[in-house]
């Protein structure tokens, strides 16, 4: 997909007062001089503010971190979580990867195009839905998934993905995670591993360590000082 | 099977509190002081005994990278910069202990950066991980607060400040220098190697960068001793380690597991077995993405570690395992993977920009079988010419899936080829 401005672009951009003092405190997190680092974040913020990432945030960041626009601009493009064109309310990112793939993520893409009436990359035309293949989300024990803005919905089939897309437009907030009742990343089923919370574990004899290294150590440039035979 | 009170990562699956209070009943940050105390050369000396293998994939030895850290400070300032770029198709181990026990990774970065002489640590998180890093947030606050990390760490008189970067969604971040490039601000484009980071890394100063696994698995191989670690799997592939099972298994799941565990054993005892069967398996993919996939016959007796799989020509990785069985078309599955490479591929050196995109057309032809049995040579000769050629490992990583499907499974590229051949011939005739 190519990665290039919107060819319409609002005249202004500027942080809000909330975003402006995330954005100070990012900033500081870096040494002096090197607040270049902090462009990554900052796009992220404006994004969080307007909804995608526009050219004047992007001459304003470069304002505010002293770089070239040039060169937020580059960053804007390269990497994909930014968007470049406004996106809906809710941002549908399904996850194709091998691990989803394996488990049926064709089928809920089908689903979510077949609910929404929108392809790959679009938006419903009421502004509330848009839909994006997406590379491994990094969930691959719990595939099929789908991120939608912030949040991972996992285990998802495509009945599940329907309904899903349901709840939002009902205006309800469906909780994240697995879909089919387990834990995270566990099994699913009654639990074979860490059935109990063991107690924590005991301390090795630090100054019996301290020792033997001390002593191994002392071994070691004896013999290193001693002459070869 | 491994026991409970022999796993490091007790809170995996997010049951109990994952804040402080609960990571302290579960042994966090149990005596930190008194490791500090013991003095950097003792804990590096100690990780090298234990001989913890870099959990990010390449299995590097984790105590002799921190060994490559100047011994002395000068005017340019260390850093450890923890890899959480986790992305490697597979791999999802990472984000449950940061978001489960995110405390472990803070004490890591502290010990680990004590033990180099860093006062500061850079955690590099996907961007889409948006949860995980605030539960890690969190946690980094919470060890401000209780003065376990900050201007007098554990009141060691060790000053360590510890931040959380978020990236923005570039599987290439995952490589050590690319990552650097990208926290300090620019493109994730690999840089060239020497220097290597632990002379030249973060803004031109001595950096390592380690994997979370290998940060958060080293408090407790320091509590616990060296030889309690090194007590698992066998000599040269030590320890427990966090498997990642997905595809067609009845149960996928991440699961700890003592290192060179047999893989059967491993789907078998955690995952329910394959869908259908062990006689169902057609093949798995058994360290991530990146590492040439293995046919049943090799996964029968195979054991899960380092030197096992690098014997069979394919490798641990990340230890996520994508099992395939005998309802899924290879040719696809590979061919699915290079879309993903050709997608992530960051366009810097020719070999790997024109080559991604190459080997994905023709395995898109290879699904269809439209194409000639030669070119099944030619594609060979091609991932060989991207191989070794390029700054970073993503070109080879792009090669080695389709290298494993030729090794292995020619015969059904063929049958493929000849299929559609025939099929042609036969609708011309008709």
């Amino acid at each position: 997909m190519k990665r290039a401005l919107h060819p319409e672009q609002p005249a202004t951009f500027s942080f809000s007062t909330e975003m402006k003092a995330r954005a100070d405190r990012i900033i500081a997190k870096y040494p002096k001089g090197r607040q270049q680092s902090a462009v990554i974040p900052l796009l992220d913020l404006a994004q969080r503010q307007e909804g995608w990432v526009t050219k004047p945030a992007i001459e304003h960041i470069a304002a505010i971190l002293d770089m070239a626009s040039i060169r937020v601009l580059e960053v804007a493009t390269f990497y994909t979580m930014f968007n470049l064109s406004p996106v809906g309310k809710y941002n549908l990112q399904v996850c194709t990867s091998l691990p989803c793939m394996l488990r049926g993520s064709e089928e809920v893409l089908r689903a979510c195009k077949d609910r929404l009436g929108i392809g790959l990359g679009g938006t419903t035309p009421d502004g509330q839905f848009s839909l994006h293949e997406v590379e491994c989300a990094g969930a691959c024990v719990n595939a099929p998934v789908i991120a939608i803005n912030d949040d991972y919905y996992e285990d998802v089939d495509g009945a599940g993905a329907w309904k899903l897309i349901e709840a939002l437009k009902r205006g309800d907030k469906p909780t994240p995670g697995p879909t089919n009742g387990r834990d995270a990343s566990a099994p699913i089923g009654p639990p074979l591993t860490l059935t109990d919370l063991p107690a924590p574990p005991a301390v090795q004899d630090f100054a019996a360590a301290k020792a033997a290294f001390e002593k191994a150590k002392a071994e070691a440039a004896a013999k290193a000082a001693a002459p070869k035979t | 099977m491994l026991a409970d009170k022999d796993r490091i990562f007790t809170n995996l699956y997010g049951r109990h509190d994952w804040r402080l209070k609960g990571a302290r009943a579960r042994g966090d940050w149990d005596r930190t002081k008194d490791i500090l105390a013991m003095g950097p050369d003792w804990i590096i000396d100690e990780m090298k005994r234990s001989g913890l293998r870099g959990r990010g994939g390449a299995g590097f030895p984790t105590g002799l990278k921190w060994s490559f850290m100047p011994k002395t400070e000068s005017e340019r300032p260390h850093y450890l910069v923890v890899n959480a770029d986790e992305g490697e198709p597979g791999t999802c181990k990472d984000r449950d202990m940061m978001r489960f026990d995110p405390h472990k990774l803070v004490e890591g970065c502290l010990i680990a950066s004590f033990a180099m002489k860093a006062h500061a640590c850079y955690i590099y998180i996907r961007g889409e991980f948006y949860n995980e890093a605030s539960n890690l947030q969190v946690a980094i606050d919470e060890a401000y607060e209780a003065g376990l990390i900050g201007d007098n760490a554990c009141g060691s008189g060790w000053k360590f400040d510890l931040y959380l970067h978020r990236g923005a969604g570039a599987y290439i971040c995952g490589e050590e220098t690319a990552l650097i490039e990208s926290l300090e601000g620019k493109k994730g484009q690999p840089r060239l190697k020497p220097p290597f980071p632990a002379g030249v890394g973060l803004y031109g100063c001595p950096t390592t960068v380690n994997n979370v696994e290998s940060i958060a698995v080293a408090p407790t191989i320091l509590r616990r001793g060296a030889s309690w670690f090194a007590g698992f799997g066998r000599p040269n592939n030590t320890g427990t380690k966090v498997f990642c099972i997905s595809g067609h298994v009845n149960k996928p799941c991440n699961v700890e597991e003592v290192m060179s565990i047999p893989l059967k054993e491993l789907i078998e005892k955690h995952c329910g077995g394959v869908k259908g069967g062990w006689d169902n398996l057609q093949a798995i993919i058994p360290g991530g993405a990146s590492v040439p996939l293995l046919p049943k016959s090799i996964c029968d007796t195979v054991l899960m570690d380092f030197d096992a799989l690098r014997d069979v020509k394919s490798g641990l990785g990340t230890a996520a395992v994508m099992v395939m069985d005998k309802s899924v078309d290879l040719i696809a599955a590979i061919s699915r993977l290079s879309d993903f490479y050709k997608h992530e591929s960051c366009g810097q050196c020719t070999p790997c920009r024109e080559g991604t995109g190459w080997m994905a057309r023709v395995m898109r032809r290879m699904v269809k079988g439209e194409a000639t049995l030669e070119e099944i040579d030619t594609l060979e000769q091609v991932t060989y010419q991207v191989e070794g050629h390029t700054i970073c490992a993503l070109g080879d990583a792009a090669a080695w899936p389709i290298q494993g499907l030729i090794r292995h499974f020619r015969p059904e590229m063929e049958r493929r080829i000849r299929a559609y051949r025939d099929a042609k011939v036969r609708a011309a005739a008709a």
